[in-house]
C-alpha cells in the first residue's frame, strides 16, 4: 500500500471533497500560501473563490461558517486550537446550539479543522489539546485521527457530515508516515470512515489501553515493549470522541478486565475522565483492577524543554501504568 | 520639538540593544539552542523604542508576539530576556514563558501575550485602574495591523473612548501578518483612520522616525494624563526578517517583491536616526559607533549569562500554578 505522510492525508481529503462537491470551500489565515501545510496547491486547483485567506478575525470566521452553511455551502475552516478560544462565542452560542435551539430547522455541515501544536516548546499560549472542553458541549462532533489513513477517511466523512464536525489534529503525528490505500485499490473507489467505530490497532488479552490522537503512537510502542514481557496488551484509538464506540471499549474491557487510558489533554475531565467514568457504570463488573489515566498534568503548559517534556503522555507511562493495573 | 541629547541617545542605545539583542536570537536559534516560534523585531524598533522612552517607569505596557522589542525597549533586562528565551531559571517568567511571553512587572510590562489582540483588554483595564484609584500612569499596547481586525481590539478601543481612559494604542503596521498584506485584510487606507469611529485622535506616524514616534506618543500621553482619553498611533514600519524563526515553509519574496523589501532597508531606523544625531551636530559619529559598540558587548554579556542559567528543576513544573498551591489532582 502506498505510504502518506499524516498532512498530505488532510490536503488529499480537502483535494477529493473539493473535487467532488463545489459547495466545499476553505477559509483560514495564510492558508492560500499553506503556512502549516494542508492546504498546499488547493489555491492553484480551486480558485480564490474557494480558497480564502481571512482578516485576523477568529470569531467572525468561525460564525461566518455557520451561516455559510446553514445556506447550502460546506465551509472547511482552518485554525489552531488555540485561536478557537477567540471564537468561542460563535461555536458554542452558534456552532454548537442553532440547530437544536431552532427545531432541527437547519442542518449546519461545517468543519473546524483544529491543530494541536504541542510538545515543541509553543508554551502555554499555543499548546492547548482542548477537545474535552467541547465534548462537554453538546451539539458538537469530535475528531482526534492518529494515522494518516485515518485522517484522510475521517476528514472526507466529516466534510460530507451535515453537522458541525471539529477535527482535532495532532501536530504531533503531522511529520508520520502510514499507509494510505489507494482510491482505485478500494471497493468504493474513495477512502470513507465511519465516525463512531472504533479502531483495534492491537488484539491483546491482558490489559486494554484506550489511547488518543498523538497517544496512540506511545500505547502501541508500550504494547511491543510489554509483549516482550510476556503481557499482551489491547490497544484501541477511538477515532471519534463524539460520537464514541463505547461498545467496542466495554467489550475489550470484558475481555482483559483491565483499563489503562492514555490522552494528551489535561487530566481532570479529559476524555480518558470520561471513557474511566463509562466504563465504571456500565463494565464495573468486568474490572479486575482499578482504571488508571494516563493524562497530561493538570499545569499549563510550561515553555522551558524540561518542563514541558514532564507533562504528557509517554510510553514510559503507559508502560508503568499498565504494569500497576497488574500489580 | 528640541529634546535632549541624553533622551536621543538613550534612544539610540535601546534600538541598538533590540537590534543585537535580534540578531543574537536569530544566530543561536539555527543553532538549536532554543525552539518554538520567536519573532524578530528588526526594522521596527523605532516604534518601540520611540513610544517607550516617551513613557515614566511606572506607566504600563503590553505587547504581542513580537515581543522581544517592547520590554527592551522600555528598558528591560536583555539578560533576563535572553535567559527566557534559553528556558532558564533566571529568565523573566522563570522559563515557562518562552519568547512570545515575555513580561517584567516590575518595570511595568503587563506581559507580552501570543493570542493575537488578546493583550488590549488588558491594557484597557490597567488604564482603567489608573482612572479609578485618580492615578496618573497610563498604559500603552502594542498591536500589528493583523490583530488589529480582532473583535478585543474594537471593543477594548471603544470602551476605553467612552470611559475617556488613559490608554495609547500603537499599531504597528508592518503591512503583514505573516503572509498577508494588510491592504487585503484592512478595510481603510490605514488602521489609524478607525479612530474616527472610537471619536479620538488617530495619527499615522512614520515608524522608521524614531522622534517621530517619540512626539505622537508624547501627544497621546499627555492627553491621556490630561484625562482627555485615549488615542490611536500607528507607527508605518516594515519587518526585515521573516514572520517567524521556525516557520521555514514561508519562502523568502514569495508574499512580498524583493525591491519593496529592500526599500524599507534603505529606511533603517537605526541609520535615520544616527545620521540625524550627526549631520545636526548632536553626538559625533565615533560617540553613536561607541554606544553600538557597548551595547553589542552587552548582549553577548546577556547571552552568556543565559547560558550559564539554569534549566528549572522538575519539582518547579507546578510551581506558580495558583497563589497559593492546591494538591495535584
Ligand atoms: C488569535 C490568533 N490568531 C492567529 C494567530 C497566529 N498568528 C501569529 S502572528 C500572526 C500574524 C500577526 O500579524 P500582525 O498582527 O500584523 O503582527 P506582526 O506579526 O506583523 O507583527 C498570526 C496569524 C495568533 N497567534 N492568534
Ligand atoms: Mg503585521
Amino acid at each position: 500500500m502506498p505510504e502518506t505522510v499524516f498532512v498530505n492525508a488532510i490536503n488529499e481529503a480537502l483535494q477529493e471533497e473539493m473535487q467532488r462537491d463545489e459547495s466545499v470551500f476553505i477559509m483560514g489565515e495564510d492558508i492560500k500560501r499553506s503556512i502549516y501545510g494542508a492546504t498546499m496547491g488547493l489555491l492553484e486547483e480551486f480558485g480564490e473563490k474557494r480558497v480564502l485567506d481571512t482578516p485576523l478575525s477568529e470569531n467572525a470566521f468561525f460564525g461566518a461558517a455557520v451561516g455559510a452553511s446553514a445556506v447550502g455551502m460546506r465551509p472547511v475552516v482552518e485554525t489552531l486550537t488555540s485561536f478557537m478560544w477567540v471564537a468561542m462565542d460563535q461555536l458554542v452560542s452558534q456552532a454548537a446550539k442553532m440547530r437544536y435551539m431552532f427545531g432541527g430547522q437547519v442542518n449546519l455541515p461545517v468543519v473546524y479543522r483544529a491543530t494541536m501544536y504541542y510538545g515543541g516548546g509553543s508554551a502555554a499560549h499555543h499548546s492547548d489539546r482542548s477537545y474535552p472542553m467541547f465534548m462537554n458541549m453538546p451539539g458538537l462532533k469530535i475528531v482526534a485521527p492518529s494515522n494518516p489513513a485515518d485522517m484522510k477517511g475521517l476528514m472526507k466523512t466529516a466534510i460530507r457530515d451535515d453537522d458541525v464536525v471539529i477535527m482535532f489534529e495532532d501536530g504531533t503525528l503531522f511529520g508520520n508516515r502510514g499507509e494510505v490505500p489507494a482510491n482505485e485499490d478500494l471497493p468504493n473507489g474513495e477512502l470513507l470512515i465511519p465516525f463512531g467505530v472504533a479502531n483495534t490497532l492491537r488484539e491483546g488479552t491482558d490489559v486494554t489501553v484506550v489511547a488518543i490522537a498523538g497517544s496512540v503512537p506511545h500505547a502501541v510502542a508500550a504494547a511491543e515493549e510489554l509483549e516482550a514481557e510476556g503481557i499482551s496488551v489491547e490497544v484501541i484509538d477511538p477515532r471519534t470522541l463524539v460520537p464514541l464506540d463505547k461498545a467496542s471499549i466495554l467489550a475489550s474491557v470484558e475481555k482483559t478486565g483491565r483499563l489503562v487510558i492514555a490522552d494528551p489533554a489535561h487530566k481532570v475531565c479529559s476524555a480518558a475522565s470520561e471513557i474511566a467514568s463509562i466504563v465504571a457504570e456500565e463494565g464495573f463488573w468486568s474490572l479486575q483492577a482499578p482504571i488508571a489515566k494516563v493524562a497530561s498534568e493538570q499545569v499549563h503548559i510550561p515553555y522551558s524543554p524540561v518542563l514541558e517534556k514532564l507533562v504528557y503522555p509517554t510510553k514510559e507511562k503507559i508502560v508503568t501504568a499498565v504494569r500497576g493495573t497488574l500489580a | 520639538m528640541a529634546l535632549d541629547k541624553d533622551l536621543l541617545m538613550l534612544m539610540l542605545r535601546r534600538m541598538w540593544t533590540i537590534r543585537h539583542f535580534e540578531e543574537t536570537v536569530i544566530d543561536i536559534y539555527a543553532k538549536g539552542e532554543f525552539g518554538g516560534a520567536a519573532h524578530p523585531y528588526i526594522g521596527e524598533e523605532a516604534v518601540a523604542v520611540g513610544a517607550c522612552v516617551a513613557m515614566q517607569d511606572t506607566d504600563y505596557i503590553a505587547g504581542n508576539h513580537r515581543s522581544h522589542g517592547h520590554p527592551l525597549a522600555k528598558g528591560g533586562d536583555p539578560k533576563g530576556a535572553m535567559a527566557e528565551l534559553l528556558g532558564r531559571v533566571d529568565g523573566y517568567c522563570k522559563g515557562k514563558g518562552g519568547s512570545m511571553h515575555l513580561a517584567d512587572f516590575s518595570i511595568g510590562i503587563l506581559g507580552e501575550s501570543g493570542i493575537l489582540g488578546s493583550s488590549l483588554p488588558v491594557a484597557t483595564g490597567a488604564a482603567l485602574a489608573s482612572k479609578i484609584k485618580g492615578e496618573d500612569f497610563i498604559s500603552a499596547v502594542f498591536f500589528g495591523d493583523g490583530a488589529s481586525n480582532q473583535g478585543a481590539c474594537h471593543e477594548s478601543m471603544n470602551l476605553a473612548s467612552v470611559w475617556k481612559l488613559p490608554i495609547i494604542f500603537i499599531c504597528e503596521n508592518n503591512q503583514y501578518a505573516v503572509t498577508t498584506s494588510y491592504r487585503d485584510t484592512v478595510a481603510v487606507e490605514h488602521v489609524s483612520d478607525r479612530a474616527s469611529a472610537y471619536n479620538m485622535p488617530g495619527v499615522l506616524v512614520d515608524g522608521q522616525d524614531v522622534v517621530a514616534m517619540y512626539e505622537a506618543v508624547s501627544v497621546a500621553i499627555e492627553r491621556a494624563r490630561a484625562g482627555e482619553g485615549p488615542s490611536l498611533v500607528e507607527g508605518l514600519t516594515y519587518r526585515y526578517e521573516e514572520h517567524s524563526l521556525g516557520l521555514g515553509r514561508i519562502r523568502r519574496g514569495e508574499y512580498r517583491p524583493e525591491d519593496e523589501i529592500e526599500t524599507w532597508r534603505q529606511r533603517d531606523p537605526i541609520v535615520i536616526h544616527t545620521n540625524r544625531l550627526v549631520e545636526q551636530g548632536i553626538a559625533t559619529q565615533e560617540e553613536c559607533d561607541a554606544v553600538n559598540a557597548e551595547v553589542r558587548g552587552e548582549i553577548d554579556e546577556a547571552l552568556e549569562f543565559a547560558r550559564n542559567s539554569p534549566f528549572p528543576e522538575p519539582e518547579e513544573l507546578f510551581d506558580d500554578m495558583f497563589a497559593n498551591a492546591i494538591p495535584q489532582p
